[in-house]
């Protein structure tokens, strides 16, 4: 039973390829770097949730010959996330600049913690008074 | 205080309800297009039939589709015949994406042209520049050349009465 559970479990991970099988060849281990982090960095447009560089998605394999190009090339980082934005829109950068458009993505979880924080201090405060009086009587 | 520690749970599940509202009639698959409002990226690509040399400059002069296609692409070939009913409306330019020719040309010849112009693009390279994710997508383009809408899949009569032809109707 254990055995065939095993199994199943195994069989949910082997559905998805982790793996790309391209092969790119760089001028310098730091090129391979920065082709690896973009290809975490930037997000496949067409799937849900899925990195180009994790994506077997046919655009996924364009955007990474393109990265790869830009790296050969000579260009920065920032220019090549540049000239995705400015084709597939902010959608590509799984990690976007802080401005007007994302500023409740960036300080939404901070701002929640910190109205928890003070919802919590509220009440512990307001507990100990009504202990203090008690204890006063 | 206290009532109002009561009532929030009701107040942020509301707002969630709201969230969640609007969220069932978003497609998580569409994504504007980062070019609306801006002019067609130049290229210099050839016309599939002709072999002339196709420019940005070349584009029609009067409210278009931009049709991006390719024959190994099914849903294409679903739309096509709603496309070809359009193109008695407005002209529709295409621009067949990472295909090959003959592949191209028989897939035409076989299901109809309802295509002004063909812009033969094998390598995907104005489809880059234009954001494409994927056959088939549409754009609809002013006769400046300027993108005004982007539709990903299908066109079809519910696509073009509710998306299309109310920004035409403005453009003409």
């Amino acid at each position: 039973m254990t055995k065939i559970l095993l199994i199943k479990m195994v069989m949910i991970f082997s559905i998805a390829s982790y793996a790309t099988i391209e092969t790119y060849q760089f001028d310098s281990p730091e090129q391979e770097a920065r082709f690896r982090q973009l290809g975490f960095e930037l997000r496949c447009p067409k799937c849900q949730n899925q990195a180009i560089g994790d994506s077997d998605a046919e655009i996924s394999g364009d955007l990474r010959a393109v990265v790869y190009r830009m790296i050969k090339e000579g260009a920065t980082d920032g220019e090549i996330k540049e000239f995705m934005v400015a084709r597939y829109g902010r959608f590509v950068l799984y990690n976007p600049p802080l401005d007007q458009q994302t500023i409740v993505l960036w300080l939404g979880p901070a701002g929640l913690l910190i109205l928890g924080g003070i919802l919590v201090l509220l009440r512990i405060r307001r507990s100990t008074k009504a202990l203090d009086q008690r204890e006063s009587q | 205080m206290s009532r109002w520690i009561v009532w929030s749970p009701l107040a942020i599940f509301a707002v969630l309800v709201g969230f969640f509202f609007k969220g069932l009639t978003l497609d998580p698959s569409a994504q504007p297009s980062a070019l609306i409002g801006k002019p067609v990226p130049s290229f210099q690509l050839t016309e599939l039939h002709t072999g002339r040399a196709l420019t940005s400059q070349t584009l029609p002069a009067e409210p278009f589709l931009l049709n991006v296609w390719a024959s190994w692409c099914i849903t294409c070939q679903v739309e096509h015949p709603y496309l070809t009913e359009l193109s008695k409306k407005l002209p529709i330019v295409g621009l067949n994406y990472k295909d090959s020719e003959t592949a191209a040309k028989n897939w035409l010849g076989r299901l109809g042209d309802p295509y002004t112009t063909q812009i033969f693009d094998p390598n995907g390279l104005l489809g880059l520049d234009l954001g494409v994710a994927g056959a088939p997508e549409t754009f609809l383009v002013d006769s400046s050349s300027i993108i005004r809408l982007r539709i990903q899949g299908e066109v079809n009569d519910r696509v073009f009465q509710r998306q299309i032809l109310p920004l035409l109707e403005t453009l003409k």
